[in-house]
């Protein structure tokens, strides 16, 4: 096994066998939307308590406010991204066969990203007039 | 034969069935358990979105079964979780920039989250429902 590769240099047998330098992404956007979902969350637990018994008039009403509409719009976005990332982690972390784990991965991605596209969308539109 | 067949008295690594977790393991696990299931909550989060986003009636199917015992239960779990993991999400990052990590803050840390944990979900309940 090791014959045919006799032939190649030490450096470069050693080149290519480091890490993929994605890990790093994936640790800091992990920390960064963490740290952006502490505000976030203390803004979405107000505002559910202030809207507990609203009828449907009121909550349009309540969405189509800009900045409502934006908060939940960001809080959305960026709770599914961190959702994503921490899955990823725990799939990899669990999955040990290598195929399940791409695709249990894979279809992790394609299920957050979509409902968070779907979440998004349907803010716009209550906030553009139902 | 040498005595190599001897079942050798050495220590033993920690494993996870002999070893009894302290109180920071358990919060560690809890905190990956609740990153999963708040995935859950937003998944209730989006539907709400949704629902209003279909229009009135749906928005009043979704108000019933949020009001329903299941729905209760769900937004109990779905409160708890997302304050703890709120809790524990903000000391995992002081960690992150290497504060906190002696064992004697560890513990104290671990006693500010669960009473945190506690605090804010009963706080927003009260909040909720006076």
């Amino acid at each position: 096994m090791f014959a045919s590769h006799n032939f190649r240099s030490p450096l470069g047998r050693a080149q290519g066998l480091g890490t993929a330098k994605e890990g790093l992404h994936h640790w800091w956007a992990q920390r960064l939307t963490a740290l952006a979902l502490i505000p976030l969350t203390v803004w979405f637990v107000a505002a559910v308590v202030g809207l507990v018994g609203s009828g449907f008039e009121e909550f349009v009403a309540w969405l189509s406010a800009p900045c409502n509409a934006t908060a939940m719009i960001l809080f959305l976005g960026v709770s599914f991204h961190h959702a994503q990332l921490g899955l990823q982690v725990v799939v990899e972390d669990y999955v040990g066969h290598h195929g399940w784990r791409i695709g249990t991965i894979i279809v992790v991605k394609f299920m957050c990203y979509g409902l968070a596209a779907l979440g998004i969308v349907s803010s716009l539109i209550v906030s553009f007039g139902v | 034969m040498t005595q190599t067949a001897k079942p050798a008295d050495r220590p033993l690594s920690p494993h996870l069935q002999v070893y009894r977790l302290p109180l920071a393991a358990w919060l560690s696990i809890t905190h990956r358990i609740t990153g999963v299931g708040l995935t859950g909550g937003m998944l209730l989060l989006t539907s709400w979105i949704v629902s209003a986003a279909y229009g009135g009636e749906s928005y009043a199917a979704f108000s019933a079964f949020v009001g329903s015992p299941l729905g209760y239960l769900l937004l109990a779990g779905f409160s708890t979780a997302l304050f703890y993991h709120l809790c524990n999400g903000i000391r995992h990052l002081f960690w992150d920039a290497g504060l906190n990590l002696e064992i004697v803050e560890t513990r104290r840390a671990n006693m500010v989250v669960i009473a945190g944990t506690v605090a804010l979900t009963a706080l927003s309940w009260l909040l909720a429902l006076a």
